[in-house]
């Protein structure tokens, strides 16, 4: 009986216990739709504050995930309905150009905007990116243009390519962002070409074949990669990519096109113990 | 066994050299052991009942702790795998001079039940540098029983046989308070013994505790070469004891923990830092339940921790760490029913098993992040089975019938590891399941003067850890890394054995033998499509079901006594492993020899043996085999009892490869040449 007691008492102050971390643990819903992004800028123009919200930590060259919102600083409220376009640029030395990027649509939210940026490369001590973002409301046009301090990558690792292949065009491949894990993983990249230095188009139907490698650890690969192939719904090069270990992975690539003829890129063989073709991860 | 041979405290004691010499006692035991011997000093009662011949196991008789028993020892303080080698259907694979891995009937310990007491244990290498024979030491046991085939599923599945190895216990003899002190020395890489054992003994309680440590340098082959990462240290303490609660009723328990530093393996690309094993138990016996009897229970725990590192080699490719895991409980519980001429054993246990294993490569570049990888990707294994077996006493003969029925479940428990080996099996389920079956028949016939053994039997068992989840498991002997496959069927034993033997006054002889015919073979098949991980590595094997694979092994033993204190024996055995394919199973024994003289009066005793294999023929490159050439050795032992009032000193030397010869046999790891010349000395102080 005693036993009984107890094991009721128990019962009972664990319930007990349970319900009061439950209330504990409900966390309260923020109303901030970008609370889980970082907010990369801000800037006051036009009497508006434009906010720039990544998933990363930074512009980081490769692909960017960009959220925007505009607050009207006299209301203090985000405003929605905008008309927004944008145009990054890299001020180089004896030129100018931009970078693959996205149209800037309403994210669900209606004050939120979204798009991608690819930056091919970062800015140094007199070659640097700036954003020209070009946005309507209620009819009335306004334009802004920021600096933009565009990083390598913490770890200093390949995620975009630029590269001109064997049918001379110039083409941009970059990775889709990837969190790695030692299992078969599903891998994406997106493919342009860059038409002149400010346009650049969706390469479609061509193949991105994979060979991972780990170079510290004799060069080997990893079994049951799938090929990037295109997949129009997307506008993404899709496939799989198996990594056996933690570790740094050398992802070597070869670009081939509707002809099966390589565009860029070798085999790895024991001679060639990489492709001119590559990106990199680490974890 | 242990029914056939009723043993006084003057007990026959066994023991091999170094470089696998057999003795004379060894033969008694191994090969005749249910014969009467005839000897001297040894007190044999030989029952005659036909019976107690059906078995058909081999007992190895090991005893460091009893000065009164050293006598019967040529070598008392050599490890167990020495002892174990003794037995005619073991060899040791070696991968240095410590923690070798038994086979019995040419087959590997993932086709074997290798217990202790009755209990499971699993090593916690991926590269088997830690059988779990090497978790136990000599000064905790009293025996080893060897059985072949079917006949050793009492203890769980198995194809080959089983070893169960039984822990020395005083079992309430009432002796009181005994001691002993032990020391060995042997030359060749200065390994030191010492231990120390204290026994106490009453009708109503015991307890036996005993504790050994052993440290050896490196050891010389027979061209005086120092075989470089072949030393070990190790310490061993174990306490046993049993308290009657009533007249039937006793409980008992036991605690082994065992550890071992800084061994090396000459053999392979990396050392052993640390192998540690915490084995307990704790079990209630009784005399009688209802109408059985002898119903005997345990509970048991087992940990076992192994440290693989490569922090002494100079010069490696790239540094590595291996640590694995292997945590076990278990239970058993059996009863016996007598009843006129049937015996009755049933039994059921189980266990749950969780093997662990990582591996974590450090690049060159010291700025690039650690590679990691699971090799045994935390498997859980949930075993439970039922065995049981009737020996049925016939006119001039007798049958026993066994069987085993065992149902496992595998599961893999760890995300990263299930995810791992999905890279290669994308719609494998994270839980296999095993329905596990062995039958077999044993018949004897007395048809005077010849003894006749014939039997049969079916036998399945699932894939190892290894097998089954194994993830870029590196085999330095073919060079290759190996991957489980979690699909593989059981694998499927169909066995017979025959023995007919004889026996006169001074002779006795007998010709044995087995085939297995053994479907779903699991081994290791290149898969060219995949790329080695480890540097250096030739490529890939994955685990494959071969169609089938085919063994037999055929032994002859003769026995002769000279004078009354003089013994000559002789023992020749025959193996061959083949497959579907008529290609050579790897690890298959060369035709072998082993013979000894053994001289025996009061309180001297002297052995001097010859053992030896013929050149392999029969290997296979395939599984990284090459021919091993022919080698036969030999070695010298001489033993003295002194009497000290009440006490006994004990005195042993001997001889081991006496003319330094260089070689290795088909079992040494990449060839790694055997022991040159050994001089050994054990002394043994026992308080009575």
């Amino acid at each position: 009986m005693k036993t009984i007691k107890l094991v009721i008492a128990a019962i009972i102050f664990s319930i007990g216990f349970s319900s009061c971390t439950k209330d504990d643990d409900s966390p309260i819903v923020e109303g901030n739709p970008l609370a889980d992004y970082k907010m990369v800028s801000s800037l006051k123009a036009n009497a508006h504050t434009i906010e720039v919200y990544s998933k990363q930590e930074q512009y980081t060259i490769g692909y960017n995930e960009l959220f925007i919102r505009i607050k009207d600083d006299a209301s203090d409220s985000y405003i929605s309905k905008v008309e927004i376009s944008w145009t990054p640029l890299m001020h180089m030395s004896q030129m100018q150009h931009s970078c693959p990027k996205s149209a800037i649509v309403a994210d669900g939210d209606e004050s939120v905007y979204k798009g991608y940026v690819i930056f091919q490369m970062p800015g140094n001590d007199v070659e640097y990116w700036d954003l020209t973002l070009d946005y309507t409301i209620d009819g009335i046009a306004y334009s802004v243009t920021q600096l933009l301090d565009v990083k390598a990558p913490a770890d200093n690792k390949r995620r975009v390519t630029v590269f001109t292949g064997s049918d001379d065009v110039r083409y941009v491949l970059a990775m889709m962002p990837l969190t790695p894990e030692v299992a078969i993983n599903d891998f994406s990249a997106m493919l342009f070409k860059m038409k002149n230095m400010m346009t650049f188009s969706l390469a479609e139907n061509y193949e991105v074949a994979l060979d991972p490698r780990m170079p510290s650890m004799g060069n080997h690969s990893s079994p049951n990669n799938e090929n990037l192939v295109y997949d129009a719904e997307s506008k993404m090069y899709m496939g799989k990519l198996s990594l056996t270990m933690t570790g740094y992975w050398k992802i070597n690539m070869k670009l081939l096109n509707e002809s099966d003829e390589v565009i860029k890129g070798e085999d790895v063989t024991d001679e060639n113990p990489e492709s001119s073709l590559f990106f990199e991860l680490e974890f | 066994m242990k029914t056939i041979l009723g043993i006084r405290p003057k007990q026959l004691w066994l023991a091999l050299g170094n470089n696998r010499c057999f003795h004379l006692l060894a033969m008694f035991f191994f090969l005749f052991f249910f014969q009467n011997i005839g000897a001297q000093e040894e007190i044999v009662e030989k029952k005659e009942d036909s019976i107690l011949y059906i078995n058909l196991d081999e007992v190895v008789l090991i005893s460091s702790r009893k000065a009164l028993g050293q006598q019967k020892q040529t070598k008392p303080l050599s490890s167990l795998d020495e002892y174990l080698e003794s037995a005619q259907k073991v060899n040791m694979v070696k991968r240095g001079a410590y923690a070798w891995e038994p086979t019995l009937n040419n087959m590997f310990s993932e086709r074997l039940s290798i217990t202790i007491d009755g209990m499971r244990i699993f090593g916690a290498c991926t590269d088997k540098m830690d059988p779990i024979t090497s978790y136990v030491d000599v000064s905790n046991l009293s025996k080893a029983h060897v059985v072949s085939g079917q006949q050793g599923s009492e203890h769980g599945t198995t194809i080959g046989g089983a070893m169960n190895l039984e822990l020395h216990k005083s079992n309430f003899a009432n002796t009181g308070l005994k001691g002993s002190l032990e020391s060995g020395f042997e030359t060749n890489n200065e390994l030191r013994i010492i231990g120390t054992a204290l026994d106490y003994s009453s009708e109503k309680f015991y307890i036996d505790g005993d504790i050994i440590y052993r440290k050896a340098e490196n050891y010389f082959d027979g061209k005086g070469n120092e075989v470089g990462f072949s030393q070990y240290g190790k310490y061993n303490f174990s306490a046993n004891g049993g308290y009657k609660v009533n007249d039937g009723g006793k409980l008992t328990a036991t605690l082994i923990f065992d550890e071992a530093r800084n061994v090396g393996y000459p053999a392979l690309p990396m050392d052993v830092s640390l192998a540690k094993a915490l084995i307990t138990s704790v079990g209630f016996e009784q005399d009688k339940l209802g109408t059985f009897s002898d119903w005997k229970s345990k509970l048991y725990f087992n940990k076992v921790t192994h440290i693989m590192d490569d922090s002494k080699r100079p010069d490696v490719p790239i540094r590595m760490d291996m640590p694995g895991w292997s945590d076990t409980y278990g239970f058993l519980s059996q009863l016996q029913k007598l009843t006129g001429k049937h015996n009755f054993l049933l039994k059921w246990d189980g266990f749950y098993n969780k093997s662990l294993a990582e591996m974590t490569m450090y690049p060159n570049n010291p700025n690039e992040s650690a590679m990691f990888m699971l090799t045994w990707p935390d498997v859980r294994t949930l075993n439970t089975g039922f065995y049981a077996h009737d020996q049925i006493d016939l006119k001039g003969g007798s049958l026993k019938l066994s069987t085993r029925i065992t149902l496992q479940n595998n599961k893999v428990a760890d995300e990263l590891g299930l995810n791992s080996l999905r890279i290669f099996y994308s719609d494998m389920e994270q839980a296999q399941n095993h329905f596990l079956k062995s039958v077999s028949v044993q018949y004897h016939r007395h048809l005077a003067p010849f003894h006749v053994n014939l039997g049969m039997s079916y036998g399945d068992r699932a894939p190892s850890v290894s097998e089954g989840y194994g993830f870029f498991l590196f085999n330095s002997f073919d060079n290759y890394d190996y991957i489980g496959n979690p699909g593989l069927k059981n694998e499927k034993s169909f066995e017979g054995n025959a023995k007919i033997s004889v026996q006169r006054a001074k002779f006795k002889t007998s010709l044995e033998g087995n085939i297995f015919h053994i479907s779903d073979y699991i081994i290791g098949e290149v898969d060219p499509m995949l790329s080695a991980m480890t540097i250096g590595a030739e490529g890939v094997k994955v685990y494959s079901g071969l169609k089938y694979a085919d063994l037999v092994n055929v032994s002859w033993d003769l026995e002769y006594s000279v004078l009354p204190e003089l013994k000559w024996s002789w023992t020749v055995s025959y193996h061959r492993g083949t497959d579907n394919d008529h290609r050579n199973l790897p690890f298959i024994s060369p035709v072998a020899y082993r013979s000894s003289l053994s001289y025996k009066k009061k309180t001297f005793s002297g052995t001097m043996t010859m053992q030896g294999a013929g050149k392999q023929t029969n290997f296979n490159g395939i599984f990284g085999e090459d021919q091993t050439q022919a080698y036969t050795v030999f070695a010298l032992a001489f033993g003295k009892t002194f009497y000290l009032s009440n006490d006994w000193v004990y005195t042993k030397v001997g001889l081991e490869n006496i003319f330094d010869k260089y070689y290795s046999t088909y079992t040494d790891w990449n060839n790694i040449p055997r022991m040159g010349r050994n001089f050994f000395l054990s002394l043994s102080y026992s308080i009575n």
